[in-house]
């Protein structure tokens, strides 16, 4: 399963990039997770929420294929 | 349903005075309106760590900001009687003392835009992906976080 991740805000600034296209052999939100917490350590200690294609999905939401985006905390306004 | 079309919320930099009077002004045809309420976000120099604030730069997942503005919308004109209702966000730098967000809401009567203004900014400031980067004098930064 190819996935376009993206990252925002503070988690841009932690992967060292806004957007890549990764390939995932498991596909629950959080199989997902522990393959990105690999590749940037780092990222396991931020607070953020994951959006598929638009809307918030859980942890154990399983993603077909899309866009998968990080989200820290939203600070608009 | 409702044929009220989602509309391009995000303006590069600070809102101007002018832009808000001009949007006010626009109104002035709209003659069933008895009301308008308006909520204007400044950005704060806050101190942190001996260090202030000079400006935010915001970023946003656009797209599904699009999306949520739009469903705020349809929420917001399902739960009050509004005649109008517009949103203007900032990306991009907005420095300390100017505005960020601006929230427009009108109806033939003010009970409607007083509750009307509060629900849509607290439901702007849960459910819209936009993130501020809190810019200090020194140009160290820091991420910023609702309170």
């Amino acid at each position: 399963m190819i996935l376009h991740i993206k990252y925002f805000g503070l988690l841009a600034e932690v992967t060292g990039c806004n957007e890549e296209t990764l390939e995932f052999s498991k596909n629950s939100v959080s199989d997902v997770l522990s393959i990105l917490f690999e590749k940037y350590p780092d990222l396991k200690e931020k607070d953020f929420q994951v959006a598929q294609n638009n809307e918030i999905v859980s942890k154990e939401m399983v993603i077909s294929e899309g866009e998968i985006a990080l989200l820290p905390p939203f600070s608009g306004g | 349903m409702n044929k009220r079309k989602s509309k391009n919320v995000f303006i590069n930099g600070a809102i101007s005075s002018e832009f808000i009077g001009q949007s006010i002004a626009k109104h002035q045809s709209k003659t069933t309106i008895g009301a308008h309420n308006i909520f204007l976000g400044q950005v704060r120099a806050d101190e942190i760590d001996g260090k202030k604030v000079s400006a935010i730069e915001y970023t946003a997942h656009e797209d599904m900001a699009s999306i949520k503005f739009h469903e705020i919308r349809e929420e917001t004109f399902s739960k009050f009687d509004l005649t109008c209702m517009h949103i203007y966000h900032s990306l991009g730098s907005v420095k300390a003392g100017e505005i960020c967000l601006f929230v427009f809401v009108s109806s033939p009567r003010r009970k409607e835009v007083f509750s009307a203004l509060e629900y849509v900014v607290e439901e702007i400031k849960a459910k819209i992906p936009v993130f501020g980067k809190e810019i200090f004098e020194d140009e160290s930064h820091q991420w910023k976080v609702n309170s």
